[in-house]
């Protein structure tokens, strides 16, 4: 399956944008986890905005960056929304609230307790009709978010994937532990190269071993730290901007392989 | 969109185990809500649970999937004749080139919730018999059913709340026109717990007794458990005539609110006017609309609105709540299944516990069975993050 790439959005720990730890992915500089603050979710209502758990600051910043970079009117762009766990705050806070005497549950937890809580909140921010869609494949959400989005700008023309996760606090966080607190990416995918168009991808299953960082320990190990950052060959090879074929962690049988051509090289080709 | 065919489907919810039990209730009239056993609400919540499931635990190589919600999957696995049809689409397309696309809203989580009522009173840690991956993950439903099919095609779970197996039609639909795979097994698979008893029991939505869906003295939902699986195959000639198609989706947000309807029903509107175009079909193709239907106050009406707004006043519709409970995540699945059973047998489903219809409203709903001509159904379901899914089946001919 063949898409183009027209935009990026990236928010991590040491990573406050793509714009700004592009040079980092690139090895220009060394990555350093720093403590980055969670943006306040500023395209939300007053009201939405106080309510959005932390999962959907991080969703709203990376899915605006992409976005804004591929210059498409967020209005009619469908959105597929990839997490391996949702809000995990708010699913502790439900967990604990079930287990206590009282039993009672607040509305407003309730709802961004659904997986699909970032879809919500982006529809609502965005003003945008257009379809929006939430899916998990576990430690592989962003392989198969890309899928669905690269099936769904074939489809529409255009489509925005919004990969995030955040971390559990104990006692879950024990069992399913993410290492990072938030970690989050955008890409908006298109069926057609336009001005904005940064690279083609071919993407397709594969049988081969999933990409990693053998030489670089700090990357290698935030490629673990989250679902989310499964993404990290993905983006490394976009901040070189050299063709590359990186191999994504999908499922455990089955891995994403996504061919790489920076679209300098794509019109050059054609010419 | 190019139809494809359901080559087999499944269905368990409180109505029973299977097609055959199904079709009985659905001409007899007979609901399958009962008062809620599950959990102590302190309010006469009504639910639609499948009784048995404690008596199946999945043991050996499976012991680490086992909870309530894969139970349940496993049981609607091995109704309707679907591991015989299932095995013999492995050899047609290959275990790899069947992908697996589920829907769910709460997965295994009440694995979670019972594992903090259990965790460690000094430490806090959670039992270790607790796993994660296996029964609380979204994608632990696609983990399992995958695993028990012996399938290795793509896969993932949607997760869109109660339109999230409608949703996993319109993916699998994509993922076989990309080429991603030949053959998609999608279906859907929700039970009962306590994030969602007690979530929906603090919104106010919870009725106090079996839930009326369209009765003007509507007052809330009643949550059931379900499970529908469906092969999803292009067009063979073994198929014949009379199969029943995928013919269309249609997928929108209201961009409003996260757990109200928009009042006008202007996403679900725009859901169903998007699943006819898919379809090639106008408003006067559909027989039958299967309605979302949950029996609250404000979204019968705004479905209400959308519904009539689209096909008027004299086209039958009926929610399947008053049979089932809404059966959230695989509400999508029960729904086409509802549906994909009207036209098979030429029946459109009535709606028990629905007595006098909400006078305000303007379509035409059906409290009572009745038998009908049914060559193609809309099936509506709409979620929380104000998220709508369309689908439309039947006979193309």
């Amino acid at each position: 399956m063949h898409t183009y790439l027209d935009g990026i959005g990236l928010l991590a720990p040491g990573l406050e944008s793509w714009g700004a730890g592009r040079t980092v992915l690139a090895g220009e500089v060394p990555y350093f986890p720093s403590e980055t603050p969670l943006p306040v979710a500023a395209v939300l209502p007053a009201n939405e905005r106080r309510r959005a758990p932390n999962i959907v600051r991080v969703a709203l910043a990376t899915g605006m960056e992409a976005l804004g970079a591929s210059r498409r009117d967020p209005a009619v762009v469908p959105a597929v929304f990839a997490s391996s766990g949702g809000d995990g705050n708010t699913i502790h806070e439900i967990m604990t609230a079930l287990a206590s005497p009282q039993r009672e549950l607040s509305p407003t937890r309730f709802h961004n307790s659904v997986h699909n809580v970032s879809a919500g909140y982006w529809s609502i921010a965005t003003g945008s009709r257009a379809a929006t869609t939430s899916l998990c494949c576990h430690d592989g959400s962003f392989a198969a978010g890309l899928l669905e989005t690269a099936a769904q700008a074939a489809a529409c023309e255009v489509s925005i994937l919004v990969s995030s996760d955040t971390s559990y606090p104990y006692p879950l966080g024990a069992v399913r532990p993410v290492g990072v607190p938030f970690f989050g990416v955008a890409l908006v995918l298109s069926s057609t190269p336009s001005s904005s168009t940064i690279a083609r991808f071919t993407v397709g299953t594969s049988s081969e071993k999933a990409s990693c960082f053998p030489d670089d320990p700090a990357l290698e190990s935030l490629c673990h730290a989250s679902p989310a950052a499964r993404c990290l060959p993905l983006l490394v090879a976009l901040a070189k901007g050299t063709a590359a074929v990186v191999t994504l962690e999908y499922l455990p049988d089955l891995m994403l392989q996504v061919e790489i051509t920076p679209h300098m090289d794509e019109r050059s080709r054609k010419t | 969109m190019t139809g494809l065919v359901f080559s087999a489907f499944s269905i368990v919810t409180a109505l029973g185990a299977g097609q055959k039990a199904t079709l009985a209730a659905l001409h007899e009239g007979r609901s399958g809500l009962a008062p809620c056993r599950f959990d102590t609400l302190p309010i006469a919540a009504h639910a639609g649970e499948i009784g048995g499931l404690e008596k199946w635990p999945l043991t050996g190589t499976l012991a680490r999937f086992d909870c309530r919600n894969n139970r349940l999957a496993a049981l609607a696995l091995e109704q309707d004749g679907f591991p015989d049809i299932l095995e013999a689409a492995k050899i047609r397309h290959g275990p790899a080139r069947i992908g697996v696309f589920l829907g769910t809203s709460t997965s295994g989580i009440l694995e979670t919730e019972v594992a903090y009522r259990h965790s460690h009173p000094e430490t806090g840690a959670l039992p270790d018999s607790f796993n994660y991956a296996g029964t609380h993950n979204t994608y632990a439903l696609g983990a399992f059913v995958r695993e028990y099919l012996g399938l290795s095609g793509p896969s993932f779970v949607v997760s869109t709340a109660c339109a999230a197996t409608s949703k996993a039609f319109a993916s699998a639909a994509r993922m076989i026109s990309a080429g991603v795979c030949d053959a998609a097994l999608v279906g859907g698979v929700d039970t009962l717990c306590g994030t969602t008893l007690f979530g929906f029991h603090a919104l106010g939505v919870i009725a106090d007794g079996p839930c009326r869906p369209f009765d003007a003295r509507r007052n809330g939902i009643s949550i059931g458990e379900g499970a529908g699986f469906v092969l999803l195959e292009r067009r063979r000639r073994e198929h014949g005539a009379d199969a029943i198609e995928l013919l269309g989706t249609g997928e929108s947000s209201d961009a409003y609110h996260m757990s109200s309807p928009h009042p006008e029903g202007a996403g679900a509107r725009a859901a169903m006017a998007a699943a006819l175009a898919s379809a090639g079909l106008r408003p006067e193709g559909i027989d039958y609309v299967n309605l979302h239907g949950t029996a609250t106050v404000t979204g019968d009406a705004a479905e209400d609105r959308a519904v009539s707004g689209i096909f008027g006043h004299t086209l039958p519709c009926s929610s399947s709540k008053g049979f089932t409970g809404h059966t959230l995540g695989a509400s999508g699945v029960v729904g086409a299944i509802f549906g994909a059973l009207a036209i098979q047998n030429g029946f459109i489903p009535g709606s028990p516990h629905t007595g006098e219809v909400d006078p305000g409203f303007a379509s035409h709903y059906q409290s009572v069975g009745r038998e009908a001509r049914v060559r193609r159904v809309l099936c509506n379901t709409f979620g929380f993050g104000g998220v709508n899914c369309s689908l439309v089946l039947g006979r193309k001919a």
